[in-house]
């Protein structure tokens, strides 16, 4: 039984390492995005009503409805979203990705990632900045506004830029940064530094006005986070194969709704594994407390998943700092990672920790076995829509994700003949 | 290795439990490592009999 | 207020949580508190206390609470969880910042090499982590008890089998190449070879030999139930054999409780055999049995050490029996002891931390005159069949029943120290001790006796009277714990310090016959 799992497992961490997540241009999610429609909002997490959904989901749909022109004020689009003619699904059904709310509608700009490996697609929105985002649940006219500045003007300046940059190695981009102080989750300064130096000259040639291209410069420029929507989509175009390797116990998708949390994994294919999602204990901003956080959000812990964000602390101690530890517990953390899954990445090396490679690969029976979880670097909502961020922290899934897992697995196994 | 065998060699000590015991060891620079021991599964049974499935060989 | 505070899936050892725990009952205002892991034991304490909350509810031996009652004005659940945190960092800042694997198998991967296990986890999940362990080809060292008697029965069958060794369960003292596993002293490295079913008693030899000169090969523990009728002997019969085969060693020991006969005969089998000579230490035992099988038996643990340093030596073995000093000095110090108290003090009280070695005092003592026990000669000398709190009593503070949510008195002195401030009071005579030093056991035994007596020669002092008390060091100069200065402490508070628990046992007696004649 052991040999028949070591081997899909052993599949499933080939596809992982040969992964070759590339940024080959940009397009719209109606255009690219399988499934994509007009009456159709994508979230981050696993699938959840409209009924269920925190407060910072809320206020992204809304600010959504209103973006896609389908409502005018926030009453009317929060009664076309109960009234059923708007359908919701995960982003991860349709090959996407999004930070916090996570909310993809028809006429946003995605960034388009290839996975030249094994020719899979994945999609993620532009960042759009700190503060009053459409992901933390703002939907006032400056989120509106600034939404509709990136369709207009950035959008076709950086799919432009791409056209004539030609493909951008992610893995590689990823790689550099992660020896260079970012874990690629929370801390992202070096992926959004290397990516500006890499396409500044291509944004530099294109038919844009100069205002135009300087505007589009200083938006990149001026967050921080910018790389992480397109970490997101590396990772997440690296682990979707994994998704249909028959028997392996490997976890291909973490991710949050603010209201649960949702695991996927290999051999039980589509299928979620949900339990409540946590309300962070961590470092919170002056003037806010654990009481004005919302529960766990975000699709940003497919970097975790991958074995970078949380699973490389070690190599970014900046962050640690900001999660309320110090650089040896952030040894400590990424070191605990080994004992949770099945290899070490070969291109993602850590300096920290004498250059070994990143803890690929969470095994759903080690996690149990050991009762370590994964340990994830997250940002914290305010639990009204539209405040931002209030802190940040370290946050675990729960077990009982994993154990619903376990049991589903063995529960196959046997319906399989597979198990005496 | 047989009784005969370990009387030959270096003890290297895999200390699960009390952490009295391992500390006792290194203050005598006995090489040694102690266990961050849990329960399997947390102690949970239904989760360890799974996992117990897994582990038998064809 | 009762209150509760729970952290799912952390987990502290029990000794953290015990000693941790105390430290939290002397914070003011606190009238109660357990901090615990949720096991159902921990949870029925709780229950017990009526300190039961909404919290407890549904957590699992993989979740920690703490459970106070105490006074609102003084302090609150969240200091008494704050101290605790505190209190467990400054354990662990002490601690030497080495990972700390998991698992098994990732310590397998973190030392290379390993080759023993030891293994002191709760005795529900000691059977599948041995089991592990054997199955690494490693050597194990089970600490842990409450482990069933069919999983001791099976390990041990698979340890013979793959030709390693299990000492366990409930296996307290070895000591293999020299380095002491759990309790066990540092003794000088040398040819006896010690086979040993019985920690203190274990200790008590080879702290003895090594007293009269001598030196150890190995010492195997078996675990105290190896030589019952279902074990069968297994670990003794290999740790006998592994000592024939050892070249190092030139004459063989063994200690354990009189096994069950066809036990017994299988290793008089053995030791007839066997080209070493062999001393059997079944305390007490059928001597006859040992002669015929040609091997030495034994009267007392420091007898058994003698006769292996003699046959060591090549020289004549002698019994060795009764106490090591001229018998007018002996008479000399028995009179003035006994002068020291009034006629009505007439009572004996023997309070042990080692296991065997309470056996040892019983076996003599009891025989001696009547004495309520915990570990009583028969079944009427039960200490619950005592009326009242006066008699003769010999308590082994090791046992389960004192030893429920609270560390081994080895480890920590408190139980001991609350039972000289109850049990010794006007009536009693004379006060017996055991002191173990050694690795595992505390930092300052001695001390720890020495200031109870301090006590209580102040205490009797106040109705002008004193009592008379003996011990013994169980020990060497080269064990953790000072020996000079441990035998100095005792001395300080007029303790008589004997060379072995033997002799301060039959001291004990000469004391009491004096005391119990003048009645």
């Amino acid at each position: 039984m052991e040999d028949l799992i070591t081997t899909a497992n052993r599949k499933a961490l080939e596809i992982i390492q040969n992964g070759q997540p590339t940024l080959i241009g940009l397009s719209t999610a109606a255009e690219a995005i399988p499934g994509m429609h007009k009456h159709l909002i994508l979230h981050a997490g696993p699938p959840i009503k409209w009924s269920r959904m925190s407060g910072p989901l809320r206020g992204a749909v809304i600010g959504g409805l209103i973006y896609e022109g389908l409502a005018s004020t926030p009453e009317e689009a929060m009664e076309l979203a109960s009234s059923g003619k708007i359908e919701f699904d995960p982003c991860h059904h349709h090959d996407a990705v999004g930070p916090m709310a996570g909310v993809v509608t028809a006429s946003m700009p995605v960034w388009v990632v290839e996975n030249l490996a094994y020719g899979n697609k994945a999609y993620c929105t532009i960042n759009e900045g700190l503060g009053k985002v459409l992901r933390m649940g703002a939907f006032s006219e400056e989120v509106i506004v600034r939404l509709r500045w990136i369709e207009k003007t950035m959008y076709p300046i950086l799919k432009e830029a791409m056209q004539i940059h030609g493909p951008l190695d992610l893995r590689n981009l990823i790689a550099q940064a992660l020896q260079m102080g970012d874990e690629c989750h929370n801390r992202n300064k070096a992926t959004t530094s290397l990516f500006i130096r890499e396409m500044m000259t291509s944004i530099m040639k294109t038919s844009a006005t100069q205002e135009d291209k300087l505007a589009v410069l200083d938006f990149l420029n001026s967050n921080d986070h910018t790389a992480l929507n397109l970490s997101m989509p590396a990772c997440k175009a690296i682990l979707e194969p994994v998704g249909q390797v028959k028997h392996s116990t490997i976890v291909y998708t973490m991710a949050r709704n603010g209201t649960e949390f949702g695991i996927r994994v290999a051999a039980l294919g589509k299928k979620w594994f949900t339990a409540p999602a946590a309300i962070i204990d961590g470092l919170y901003f002056p003037g806010f407390t654990m009481k004005d956080a919302n529960p766990d959000i975000g699709d940003s812990c497919i970097t975790e998943t991958a074995g970078i964000g949380g699973f490389a602390m070690a190599t970014a101690p900046a962050i640690v700092q900001f999660v309320g530890g110090t650089p040896a517990d952030a040894v400590n953390y990424t070191t605990t990672m080994y004992e949770i899954t099945t290899e070490e990445h070969q291109v993602y090396k850590m300096p920290a920790m004498n250059f070994r490679g990143t803890a690929t690969g969470i095994d759903i029976r080690k996690v149990i076995e050991t009762q370590i979880l994964p340990v994830i670097n997250t940002g914290i909502a305010h639990k009204d829509p539209g405040v931002g961020q209030v802190g940040a922290g370290v946050v675990r899934p729960p077990m009982a994700c994993f154990e619903q897992a376990l049991e589903s697995y063995v529960n196959l196994l046997e319906d399989e003949g597979l198990l005496e | 290795m047989a009784v005969k065998d370990l009387f030959k060699q270096e003890l290297k000590i895999i200390n699960m439990g009390l952490e009295s015991f391992y500390k006792d060891l290194r203050s005598q620079n006995v090489s040694a490592v102690q266990v961050d021991w849990k329960p399997k599964a947390g102690g949970n049974t239904k989760m360890a009999s799974l996992l117990g499935k897994l582990k038998k060989n064809q | 207020m009762i209150k509760s505070v729970i952290r799912k899936n952390a987990y502290y050892d029990s000794v953290t949580l015990m000693l941790i725990s105390r430290e939290l009952s002397k914070m003011p205002g606190v009238e109660e508190v357990l901090a615990g892991m949720a096991t159902e034991l921990n949870l029925e304490l709780v229950e017990n206390l009526k300190m039961v909350t909404p919290e407890l509810d549904g957590l699992g031996p993989n979740d920690f609470f703490i459970s106070a009652k105490f006074d609102e004005t003084q302090t609150s659940i969240e200091a008494l969880e704050k101290k605790f945190f505190e209190l467990l960092n400054d354990k662990k800042s002490h601690s030497d910042g080495q990972y700390q694997p998991p698992t098994l198998s990732s310590a397998l991967n973190h030392l290379p090499g390993a080759n023993l296990a030891q293994i002191s986890v709760p005795g529900k999940y000691a059977a599948a982590e041995v089991e592990d362990a054997l199955d690494a080809g490693l050597h194990v060292m089970l600490f842990s008890d409450n482990v069933s008697i069919e999983d001791e029965l099976r390990l041990k069958q698979k340890a013979v089998e793959k030709g390693l060794l299990m000492m366990g369960p409930d296996c307290g003292t070895a000591i293999i190449n020299g380095v002491p596993l759990c309790f066990a002293n540092a003794i000088r490295h040398g040819k006896i070879g010690v086979v040993g079913a019985s920690g203190t008693g274990t200790q008590e030899v080879t702290t003895q030999l090594h007293k009269m000169g001598g030196g150890l090969s190995q010492v195997i523990g078996t675990g105290g139930r190896d030589l019952s009728e279902a074990i069968g002997g297994l670990m003794m019969i290999q740790g006998i054999e592994a000592l024939i085969a050892d070249p190092e060693t030139e004459v063989i020991v063994l200690i354990s409780k009189p096994p069950s006969p066809s036990v017994a005969d299988k290793i008089y089998a053995i030791a007839k055999s066997s080209p070493k000579p062999v001393v059997i230490d079944f305390i007490g035992g059928n001597a006859e049995a040992i002669r015929a099988a040609g091997a030495y038996p034994c009267l007392s643990f420091e007898d058994a050490a003698a006769k292996a340093v003699a046959l060591l030596k090549g020289e004549k073995v002698k019994d060795i029996d009764g106490i090591n000093l001229p018998e007018t000095e002996l008479e000399a110090i028995i009179d003035k002891a006994v002068a020291t108290l009034k006629p009505d003090q007439t009572d004996f009280l023997g309070l042990y931390t080692g296991g065997t070695l309470a056996d040892e005092a019983m076996k003599y003592l009891g025989e001696s005159f009547p004495i309520y026990s915990n570990i009583p000669l028969s079944p009427e000398m039960a200490i619950e069949h005592l009326e009242g709190v006066h008699g003769n009593i010999c308590l082994d503070l090791g046992e389960d029943q004192f030893t429920q949510g609270r560390p081994h008195p080895m480890i920590d002195p408190q139980t001991r120290t609350e039972f000289f401030v109850s049990h010794v009071d006007e009536k009693t005579a004379v006060l017996l001790v055991d002191v173990v030093l050694g690795y595992g056991s505390h930092e300052d035994p001695a001390g720890a006796v020495a200031d109870s007596v301090a006590e209580i020669r102040q205490r009797l002092g106040k109705v002008g009277k004193q009592i008379v008390v003996v011990a013994s060091i169980t020990g060497t100069e080269l064990d953790p714990q000072d020996l000079a200065s441990s035998t100095r402490k005792l001395e300080e508070q007029g303790i008589l310090v004997m060379p072995s628990n033997a002799q301060a046992v039959r001291l004990a007696d000469r004391i009491m016959q004096k005391v119990l004649k003048g009645v």
